[in-house]
């Protein structure tokens, strides 16, 4: 026994001396202090890690039976959609390894979502993690282009049309925008060239930036060490050996916590693949499951459901403004109602962080911000004539939620600090 | 180097002109590959004319062809529909056609050759969804009691009349684009070439 674990470590000591594989176990993972409070809302990170990892293999198993072509074939079928086809239905266990990727892209969202919404909570985006928050919304960004480009793919109707109304927005942009949409697509329309560039932007280029922003996040949350539900530093409190007093070591104690989250997480989204894989329309439209028209655009089309409420936004601008007309407004009002989320380290300026020590207003203008982005997204997936139980039309409340998504992050340096906040306790607390 | 010595400006200066030289021919090289990105020689050369043979066309139908890749509506309007266009003169953005979104020669009233043809593309100037015709009048149409008749954009809910021009208010910039187009005697239309092309 002990001549193996004195050869295992020789062969560790051979490494260190030539790669820092001990160190950084050490500093990332078993000596890395986080504070012993995290509570439900800190399964999301990880959660993302195992998403990513399930969309990476499940992705180059697709890779592998995919055709980016979308010229017709013997039976007048575009070749692109043939091949998702014949994954669903020849490939041994290909509609599961179909299944589990696009089930997992509406699951990257919902647990993105849910880890945004952890960071409103708790101020994890002030200071000092305001670098930690941006690397994350970028991430966020490329998620979004990551999955647009990936809609494309399967060549259906929805694809087809989406890619022709997002690819279109850039047109919107005064004078270069009609030369920019030109290149975006490599064609006059959306078409062959289009989907292979898609392609080639869906499984190399945003794959290689998302895994380069992902490790720039852990890398600068792991220098300002981990926020917490109290929103306190943890690192103001130290032992005599320098490791923070309300710190556990991320191995074994969060590993471990993060293996029940796991659990949880595959059941629920096992759930979802065998008895609902198409979301109810939601995660897979129905009408992507026709070839793509180029003469037809269907009766009603709607993004997927994790862009519907920026795209209720986009349809909320209808009025021309300074002489350029309202088409590129709603552009510029989806493109800033994502970029402003970047400026929330600045705009926050609570004296606390943590929701538990904020104020009434606070927790009034967030309740509403939530509220409004669920009734923004909810009319997304509806067309613009839409009414409330057949009486109260569904524009003006896009409008008017709109309208306020703006006004929650423009005037939150007045709110923020106006409100009424209870002092922070020294260490953390438990419940 | 240690702080206290001196730098040399020489070298410094040289390796400031090494680096811009090299910036400059980072970007020079960049070029290349963004413009392999712009349609191809073989994108340019597609787009023939199509002729289109309308003598089956009934007053009150409509005929979708493909030109370019993009849909192109050949409308046989009736006599109330050309009626209709005068009662949609106030509302609509742009009545009497003046942005440059067809051809000279349908900058009439009805922006088409004969008072009846109209030819568009089928493609809204909102962001590129292709209309639904809606040419019940009225209540039936879902759309307004006053409806005359015309087409709704599925995608953000732009309307358009009956020869194309895009209602006030709506998120559409402009009235739906008229192709290039000239007859062939009576019953075809060729899209895409003019007499004066």
């Amino acid at each position: 026994m002990s001549t193996i674990n004195d050869g295992l470590k020789s062969v560790l000591g051979w490494v260190d001396a030539r790669f820092p594989l001990t160190s950084n176990w050490k500093s990332h993972v078993s000596e890395y202090y986080a504070p012993k409070n995290f509570n439900f809302w800190y399964f999301f990170g990880s959660l993302a890690m195992l998403v990513l990892v399930i969309q990476i293999v499940t992705g180059i198993l697709l890779v592998m039976h995919f055709k980016p072509d979308a010229t017709l074939n013997a039976s007048g079928v575009p070749i692109a959609f043939a091949s998702v086809e014949y994954i669903m239905r020849d490939v041994p266990w290909g509609w599961l390894v179909r299944y589990m990727h696009s089930t997992g892209a509406s699951a990257f969202f919902v647990v993105i979502y849910l880890h945004m919404f952890r960071g409103f909570l708790y101020g994890s985006y002030r200071k000092p993690r305001e670098l930690v928050w941006i690397f994350g919304m970028l991430i966020f960004l490329s998620l979004m282009a990551e999955a647009f480009f990936g809609y494309l793919l399967p060549w259906g109707q929805m694809s087809y049309w989406g890619a022709q109304v997002i690819v279109n927005l850039f047109s919107a942009i005064p004078v270069i925008g009609p030369d920019l949409s030109l290149w975006i697509r490599g064609d006059y329309v959306v078409g062959d060239a289009t989907l292979n560039r898609f392609f080639a932007f869906h499984v190399i280029a945003v794959p290689l930036v998302l895994l380069g922003l992902v490790s720039a996040h852990i890398l600068a949350l792991h220098e300002v060490g981990s926020n917490n539900p109290d929103g306190i530093e943890i690192k103001k409190k130290k032992d005599a050996n320098g490791i923070p007093l309300d710190g556990i070591a991320f191995h074994p104690y969060y590993t471990v916590k993060d293996i029940v989250g796991t659990v949880v997480f595959l059941a629920v989204f096992s759930i979802v693949l065998f008895f609902m894989p198409e979301g109810g329309g939601y995660f897979l439209e129905y009408n992507n499951f026709f070839p793509a028209d180029p003469l037809q655009t269907p009766p009603h089309i709607a993004p997927v459901w994790y862009f519907t409420p920026y795209y209720s936004i986009l349809r909320a601008v209808t009025y021309p403004l300074f002489g350029i007309d309202a088409k590129f407004w709603g552009v510029a009002a989806m493109g800033a109602s994502t970029l402003i989320l970047l400026l929330l380290p600045w705009l926050d300026r609570s004296p606390v962080k943590s929701i538990r020590y904020r104020g009434p207003i606070t927790k009034w203008m967030l309740s509403l911000f939530v509220i409004g982005f669920f009734i923004l997204g909810f009319l997304g997936t509806k067309p613009p004539s839409y009414e409330f139980f057949g009486m109260i039309p569904g524009a003006p409340v896009a409008q008017l939620f709109s309208l306020y998504y703006f006004l929650f992050f423009l005037t939150m340096p007045v709110w923020s600090s106006l409100d009424r906040c209870k002092p922070e306790p020294d260490r953390v607390t438990s419940k | 180097m240690s702080s206290d010595e001196t730098v040399d400006s020489g070298r410094r200066n040289l390796l400031v002109a090494t680096a811009a030289v090299g910036g400059v021919a980072g970007v020079v090289a960049a070029i290349p590959f963004g413009m392999s990105m712009l349609p191809s020689e073989r994108a340019k050369a597609a787009g023939a004319p199509v002729e289109v043979d309308i003598s089956d066309l009934a007053p009150g139908q409509m005929k979708t062809v493909e030109w370019r890749g993009k849909p192109v509506w050949i409308i046989n309007r009736t006599k109330e529909q050309i009626a209709s266009l005068r009662t949609t003169d106030d509302k609509v953005s742009d009545p009497k056609s003046e942005k440059l979104m067809q051809p000279d020669y349908c900058q009439n009233e009805t922006r088409s050759i004969k008072p009846e043809i109209m030819v568009a593309v089928g493609i809204c100037t909102h962001l590129g969804c292709s209309p639904t015709e809606k040419f019940k009048t009225g209540t039936e149409s879902g759309i307004a009691a006053d409806w005359p008749g015309g087409f709704l954009c599925p995608c953000h809910g732009s309307t358009f009349d009956l020869a194309g021009r895009v209602y006030k208010s709506k998120p559409a910039p402009d009235n739906l684009e008229v192709p290039p187009h000239m007859y062939l005697g009576d019953a075809k239309i060729v899209i895409g070439e003019d007499k004066k092309a």
